[in-house]
């Protein structure tokens, strides 16, 4: 049972997740002409709401709420712990990141030209955000099922917003994907309450027996989430949906909300159901986050074009997060244990959600400014946009893991937990995983120093300002391991 | 049989067909309609479970009820995004299945 925090300090969760759904309402109500107006005013509150809330957990460890001052289980909770307060803060950084580079694409519609396109990104942006942040507060599966569904409301247009067949088709195959994660969810909470009568996670942890309608529930979730994550072999939606949207769109769909799911995995088998966990069934959502690495590394490695490498690689390094399962279990104890493992999953999270944004709007400015992607005609770059590729290089220091970057400090952890629990299989994973990451982008930083073609087009021109964001994100994550370093 | 283990196999038997369309039919608006089915099937075993969870004095759980509103809600504005993206997937000349996506054209940029 959680106890309510101050009352004060609770209200800010309220505000987190109320404040994007009222600059939503706003955006809407100024129409297609302020929409980027309100939008970009509404990041610095949300952001700062942010840091509020994480300001009062690392003061007090826990926040609390109780919806309507009804207690669980007849009233809904809200709860923000380290976890939660690491990951409202990153989607509170992606998220400004990406509308200030977003300025440029969707921003005040010029004379002549439909506003509808920057109004639907906007509204987007900001329904995202709200569910993400429900997400993470969420203490109630219910709860939890309707953040996950208003984030596949939002993240779907953010795919189709440019209107071709191609990007329509990914938009409705990410869509057809999530109904299905979304109803096996629903599922499985259903069976939960009829064998319960709560769907609580903290009333739940306490009344929950190993048995057959545990397990069936509990499966029927996880699958339904891999589902929405896009964890290997359920990927398929993801390279074409993330690579055919534009860049401000791709950074938030593959930075954060693939990590909403993933946070009620964790939530779902740490929480809610930390009894029910066995060495059989980690080692096998492990064995599904080992297929994604190196599966996904494999196939960014032959990919053509930069922005389907990037999602590729989203592919690879989601498979990071899972491999937390078989590395929190206590093997002795027969449950999950939070430690250094569920610690390196949450920087992996963190850490791959700021380097992978500053990658999309880095690969979405080459690709502005060569009028392609393909990566065999990158010569020139580093002469031409120096930014653009250190941001992409720096972004890359963190998905391979070099020091001191953040990617290094969650595989670091990661590796040291297989290590002192014996379980090497996994270590050899991550370090493969870090070299094929390391291969497929050092083939595009080769190209990318070569001299430009004989044949090549110029350039076009990009705004020097548009290449703030993406390297004020890379350098965070490459940053980020330094703050572990810190107390 | 009781009523509720009826309801409740009906539920199961209508989550198996609808998932059954869902993996084999190719025709998008045939995966929504089954997608509609699953759904219904998952709110048949809400009725069920508020059924059974009754206490003495009332004549069902409402906790379940008012879940079912939200889900209900929740699958009509799914359906009506689907087949609003299938429709103007069909208006640019998408047609109304996805076998034809090529991943390889997902990024083409109109500019170029």
């Amino acid at each position: 049972m959680l106890a309510a925090g101050p009352p004060a300090e609770g209200g800010w969760l309220v505000a987190t997740i109320l404040w994007p759904v009222i600059a939503l309402l706003l955006v809407i109500a100024g129409g297609e002409r302020f929409a980027a107006r309100v939008g970009v005013l509404a990041l610095p509150v949300g952001l700062a709401i942010a840091v509020v809330v994480a300001l009062g957990v690392s003061g007090a460890g826990e926040l609390g709420y109780h919806v309507g001052g009804w207690a669980p289980p007849l009233g809904i909770a809200l709860r923000a712990d380290g976890l939660s307060a690491a990951m409202l803060l990153v989607t509170a950084v992606v998220a400004s990141g990406a509308g200030i580079y977003a300025l440029a694409d969707f921003g005040t519609p010029r004379v002549g030209s439909s506003g509808r396109t920057s109004l639907a990104f906007w509204a987007s942006l900001l329904g995202a955000w709200a569910a993400l942040n429900l997400a993470f507060l969420g203490n109630d599966l219910f709860n939890l099922y309707v953040a996950l569904e208003l984030l596949t409301f939002a993240a779907v247009p953010l795919v189709s917003l440019d209107g071709r067949a191609a990007t329509l088709q990914a938009a409705l195959r990410y869509l057809l994907y999530a109904l299905v994660g979304s109803v096996l969810y629903l599922l499985g909470a259903v069976l939960l309450y009829g064998a319960y009568g709560t769907l609580d996670m903290g009333l739940l942890a306490e009344a929950a027996r190993p048995e057959p309608a545990t397990w069936a529930a509990a499966a029927l979730m996880t699958a339904g989430l891999f589902a929405k994550t896009a964890l290997f072999p359920l990927h398929l939606w993801l390279p074409p949906a993330h690579a055919g949207a534009p860049p401000a769109a791709s950074a938030v769909l593959s930075a954060l909300v693939v990590k909403g799911s993933f946070f009620i995995v964790l939530r779902l088998w740490f929480d809610a159901l930390p009894g029910l966990a066995t060495a059989a069934a980690m080692q096998f959502i492990g064995l599904l986050g080992a297929g994604a690495i190196l599966y996904g590394s494999a196939l960014a490695l032959r990919q053509q074009r930069l922005k389907l490498l990037v999602a590729y690689s989203t592919v690879a390094q989601i498979g990071y997060l899972f491999l937390v399962f078989p590395l929190a279990f206590d093997a002795a104890a027969g449950r999950l244990v939070a430690g250094a493992a569920l610690t390196g999953g949450l920087l992996q999270a963190v850490s791959h959600a700021l380097a992978k944004a500053a990658m999309f709007m880095s690969a979405g400015l080459i690709a502005v400014a060569f009028g392609h992607d393909r990566i065999a005609e990158l010569g020139g770059l580093a002469r031409a946009r120096p930014a653009s590729l250190l941001a992409f290089a720096l972004a890359g220091v963190s998905l391979v893991g070099l020091p001191p970057s953040g990617g290094f400090a969650a595989k670091w952890l990661l590796l040291s937990a297989a290590v002192s629990t014996g379980q090497w299989w996994w270590a050899a994973v991550i370090v493969t995983g870090g070299l094929l990451t390391g291969a497929y982008l050092v083939l595009v930083l080769m190209r990318a120093l070569a001299e430009p073609a004989a044949t090549a087009a110029p350039l076009r021109p990009v705004a020097a300002w548009r290449e703030a964001a993406p390297l004020v994100l890379a350098l965070l994550a490459v940053l980020m391991g330094l703050a572990g370093v810190l107390p | 049989m009781s009523p509720t283990t009826l309801y409740s196999l009906c539920g199961a038997a209508l989550v198996g067909i609808g998932l059954y369309g869902l993996l084999t039919d190719p025709r998008v608006l045939r995966k929504i309609i089954a997608f509609n089915l699953v759904g219904s099937g998952v709110f048949l075993l809400f009725g069920v479970v508020a059924r059974r969870g009754a206490d003495a004095g009332l004549s069902g759980d409402p906790v379940p009820q008012a879940l079912v509103i939200t889900g209900i809600v929740v699958a009509f504005s799914a359906t009506a995004l689907a087949v609003a993206l299938l429709l103007r997937l069909h208006e640019t000349g998408g047609g109304a299945t996805l076998e034809a996506a090529a991943e390889g054209e997902s990024t083409e940029r109109p500019a170029s």
